[in-house]
């Protein structure tokens, strides 16, 4: 019915304004074309100057309601530059903005045709055009040159004390490999991946590298003001690492491994006292088409001290063990080992 | 039958008129030709199967603008769900079924509609519609030329894109929908049946429709090319020629150099799809099914993309610019402001479109050196950009001008240019970039800057030349509203989604009430819905008044509504095939002698006077 009723209105809304469109037309031909456009002409250059001062005012609203709105402070220590590099640009396009909107919309209500002026001629100007070459050229490189400063602070080399999280994207979901004790991350191959045999990752078992990793989904523990590299993969289809807060970005290609690093600055409690929202996460967003549940493709980083992470860490089974109970030493107390002697061989690696 | 050695007739002759330096003579014989044609002309040789170069262009445009009111639905439909996430419009149901279950929107389908969208508003609106209509309208109208080089590609232009709608809108039809994996195809996704409905017989068919719509692009692009080079009247020698011509010169060879690698890429993923190949595809486990592809890149697809997605950006928004150009100049009655920067600036586009593509790359894990290279070169763009709207304004200072609804509409474009250009810059910034890559700062800027710009060129390209179109006018109050609306419709639906993407919001999420960090816009995103639907209805209003004047309009009496200097005006008022009744007229001068030594205009037609002030 509500479909209906707005369905009807429109169609009524397009009927008035079509007669008065028709009737207005008869009356221009009626008083003579020449007056009537010259009256048209004079609306509508006073409404393009009436669109630049409340468009103008407009944009500072907007801003006014929305700037508490846009994240608030960089929660790792790249994407302090990010926001820098974001606001020196925005004042830099914010003055340009500013001058050739006015410019435009100025020129055109002061230029509006009238019978007391002729319009000049006027085809070039060498000089004016180099002008409006180089100041563009000038503001641009000092834009680049800053970009390419931070961009290479961010994308180079990970620090050597970097604890290492390998990231991987499915449809539609999170999982995670911390590569225990040793820092490394064990090899894995897609086609052993085997969730039924507890091995989602595919690890390989006999790379001994990966007897400590442990593996877990949809939610990741880091260590504050650490840094960390993320080793980042995807099974299906190409997913992306999206973190708003840390203001990092990384695409999960299948096949393609691709990495970024950097520094978380606040522990997840202290997020939630800095934006007041009690429910407040780091969250994981899948910023890469993927399929129908991209939408909905969340995961979560938990942020804490070392001590807190280091107290998580320890409940954690490495999957090796998951996967092969038999060679774990706790589990041979309990039960009887098939082969105690090479589970501790193992270990002792 | 008959046509069709009419048309290879006129080809020759046109041909050998080039080479022949165009001789009077040549003009009347091949005239004759023409007329003699005229008699056996049947509806079908006249309105389908039509080989002249304004009968085609009506066809493409009448062809866009019917896709452009299906992709426009699509987006009222994708809006309503992502400013009513969860409430229920039975309606929906009422028209679609299953992919509308309880009158929500399912996830499916709203992959599906936003996929088309952007097929449809990119390929078949802003690069068919637009400059399929105005190359083939304009072209031989402004440089004087009796048709394009060949006729019967020209035709065959048309037909192939018609083909590919046809498939493309029947994959709307089938029962796993058409495809759904956004308009870049992305594969693995585009090539897994398994991992999407959409990536199932809906992909097979998008790649088909694009590979007609390829070759429609390249009989029009080579075509549109060996015109503008071979067919120009006496006196038109290339830098005489409007801007418009220019401009839809350097659109044409960016089509041609860019959409042959973009249909390398797609039977590359037909492959990979269809024969077991594995140029895009390695290590993938696709619902717990192990897949035997090793060794392809997923990221060799973005590189073949690309590589036409950018310079397509500029396939839809050259030709805007070169309207644009022309438009401002007439009402504002003076010369565009510096002509050869204005050319060079184009040209340097042309160039620069094609080493820039990387930069929708950044984070795919491209070598930070290669980005590097990639972001110096994509805010280069921004000088030759630059210098075109400064150019803009200048035209329009000191002129006299008289906003008819085409001025209104390029007036902005120029707006929409600058706001749009300008977030450009934070997202050619790698730095930046990686922050608001793939959120909704992204769909602001090419809304914004190709899209609502672009489209805004081309309504002001109707509205200019609609007169010589069909020989009457639109009506121009309802032409006033039709800008109005859109324009403040347009600011007000795109400039707010800028701060959705500093929210760090990713595109092409239907609901984010599932989020903490992304639920804080609940009362924008209605807004932008109404308003979109608002916009929406109004464009429907242009498109009843633009078929509604082409039978009932005032009817044209002045040859020159606009006073206008350029060649199409000097035809009769409804050109017959062959444009002009005697001889083409002969040029003297630039397009663009508007306000000099007093006068208000001197068509191209006029000799220099004795007595003239040179510029």
């Amino acid at each position: 019915m509500q479909t209906f009723f707005i369905v009807a209105i429109l169609g009524l809304g397009f009927l008035i304004t079509f007669q008065i469109a028709k009737a207005s037309e008869y009356v221009a031909v009626l008083r003579g074309e020449e007056r009537a456009r010259k009256q048209t002409n004079k609306v509508n250059a006073f409404m393009l100057l009436a669109f630049l001062i409340i468009g103008l005012i407009g944009v500072y609203y907007c801003n006014e309601q929305l700037k508490g709105k846009i994240l608030g402070e960089p929660a790792s220590d790249h994407g302090i530059l990010i926001d820098r590099m974001l606001y020196i640009t925005i004042a830099l396009t914010g003055i340009v903005f500013v001058i050739t909107q006015v410019a435009l919309f100025w020129f055109s209500y002061k230029y509006q045709e009238s019978d007391k002026r002729k319009a000049f001629y006027y085809p070039h100007n060498n000089k004016l055009e180099l002008i409006w070459t180089v100041i563009p050229a000038i503001t641009l490189t000092i834009l680049v040159g800053f970009g390419l400063f931070y961009w290479f602070k961010i994308t180079g080399d990970a620090p050597k004390n970097s604890m290492v999280v390998e990231v991987v994207g499915k449809q539609f979901g999170w999982e995670f490999r911390y590569p225990g004790k040793d820092g490394i991350l064990g090899k894995k191959y897609f086609k052993k991946v085997d969730p039924a045999n507890n091995n989602p990752a595919g690890q390989l078992w006999e790379d001994e590298a990966n007897h400590d990793d442990v593996f877990m989904e949809q939610e990741m523990h880091l260590v504050v003001n650490k840094p960390v590299k993320l080793v980042i993969g995807a099974k299906d289809v190409i997913h992306d690492v999206g973190l708003a807060h840390f203001r990092m970005k990384m695409d999960a290609v299948p096949g393609t491994p691709t990495t970024m690093w950097f520094t978380p600055r606040f522990t997840t409690k202290e997020m939630i006292e800095k934006t007041g929202k009690p429910n407040f996460a780091y969250e994981i967003s899948c910023d890469q088409m993927c399929g129908q549940g991209h939408w909905s493709m969340r995961g979560v980083i938990i942020v804490e001290t070392q001590e807190e992470f280091d107290a998580w860490m320890a409940q954690k089974k490495p999957q090796y063990l998951v996967a092969n109970p038999d060679k774990d030493p706790k589990a041979k107390t309990d039960t009887a080992a098939k082969a105690p002697v090479a589970a501790v061989m193992t270990e002792n690696k | 039958m008959k046509s069709s050695f009419h048309g290879t007739e006129a080809k020759q002759k046109n041909m050998s008129e080039a080479i022949n330096v165009q001789s009077g003579a040549a003009h009347v014989e091949h005239h004759d030709a023409h007329s003699h044609g005229h008699h056996k002309e049947t509806f079908v040789s006249k309105y389908i199967f039509s080989m002249d170069h304004k009968t085609i262009a009506k066809q493409f445009l009448i062809t866009g603008i019917i896709w452009a009111i299906v992709g426009g639905l699509f987006s009222v439909l994708f809006r309503l769900q992502l400013g009513y996430p969860g409430q229920s419009f039975p309606i929906l149901e009422t028209f679609f079924g299953n992919w509308a279950k309880g009158g929500q929107i399912q996830p499916e389908f709203y992959y599906a509609l936003i996929t088309m969208h952007g097929t449809v508003l990119v390929f078949f609106v802003l690069t068919a519609g637009l400059s399929g209509t105005f190359a083939n309208f304009l072209i031989p109208l402004q440089i004087g030329a009796r048709d394009m080089a060949s006729p019967f590609l020209n035709m065959l232009s048309y037909w192939f894109f018609f083909l590919a709608s046809v498939v493309m809108i029947s994959s709307l039809f089938i029962s796993t929908g058409p495809a759904s994996g956004g308009w870049t195809v992305y594969p693995p996704l585009s090539a897994l049946g398994q991992a999407s409905s959409g990536s199932k017989l809906g992909m097979d068919l998008w790649i088909v429709s694009m590979a007609l719509f390829v070759v429609s692009s390249l009989l029009g692009g080579l075509n549109y090319i060996s015109t503008i080079l071979n067919l120009r009247t006496k006196g038109m020698s290339m830098t005489r020629m409007p801007l418009t011509i220019w401009a839809l010169f350097f659109t044409a060879v960016l089509g041609v150099l860019s959409f042959p690698v973009l249909l390398s890429g797609l039977i590359l993923l037909l492959f990979d799809r269809n024969l077991g190949t594995s140029f895009y595809l390695s290590d993938i486990v696709v619902n717990g099914e192990i897949l035997a592809n090793e060794g392809g890149s997923a990221i060799l697809f973005q590189h073949l993309f690309w590589f036409l997605g950018h310079p397509e950006v500029y396939i839809i928004l050259l030709p805007a610019m070169g309207m644009v150009s022309e438009i401002l100049s007439v009402n504002s009655r003076k010369p565009i402001f510096g002509y050869m920067a204005m050319l060079g600036s184009l040209f340097a586009i042309t160039i620069l479109a094609f080493l820039v593509w990387a930069h929708h790359m950044f984070v795919t894990g491209l070598n930070p050196f290669l980005g590097s290279i990639f972001v110096l070169l994509t805010l280069l763009i921004a000088v030759p950009s630059a210098i075109k709207v400064f150019n803009w304004l200048t035209t329009l200072w000191r002129g006299n001008i008289r906003f008819t609804p085409a001025t209104l509409f390029a007036i902005g474009f120029v707006s929409l240019f600058i706001s749009g250009g300008l977030t450009g810059i934070f997202l050619g910034n790698s730095t930046i970039d990686i922050h608001l890559h793939d959120t909704m700062f992204v769909v602001a800027h090419f809304h914004i800057v190709m899209g609502v710009a672009s489209m805004f060129g081309m309504f002001a390209g109707i509205y200019h030349w609609f007169p010589k179109m069909f020989g009457r006018y639109m009506n121009s109050t309802l032409g006033y509203i039709h800008f109005w609306v859109t324009m403040i419709g347009s600011y007000l639906i795109f400039w707010p989604m800028h701060y959705q993407g500093l929210a760090g919001i990713p595109r092409r999420y239907l609901d984010k009430r599932g989020w903490v960090s992304f639920n804080d816009f609940p009362e924008l995103d209605k807004m932008i819905t109404i308003v979109s639907i608002i916009v929406f209805a109004v464009q429907l209003m242009f498109v009843f008044n633009f078929f509604y004047s082409i039978f009932k309009g005032r009817k044209v009496t002045n040859p020159n509504p606009w006073g206008a200097n350029t060649l199409e005006w000097t035809t009769p008022l409804r050109p017959g095939h062959g444009n002009w009744d005697g001889e083409i007229p002969e040029v003297h001068r630039w397009a663009y002698d508007y306000a000099k030594d007093g006068r208000d205009f001197i068509p191209q037609t006029e000799p220099i006077g004795e007595n003239e002030s040179k510029h």
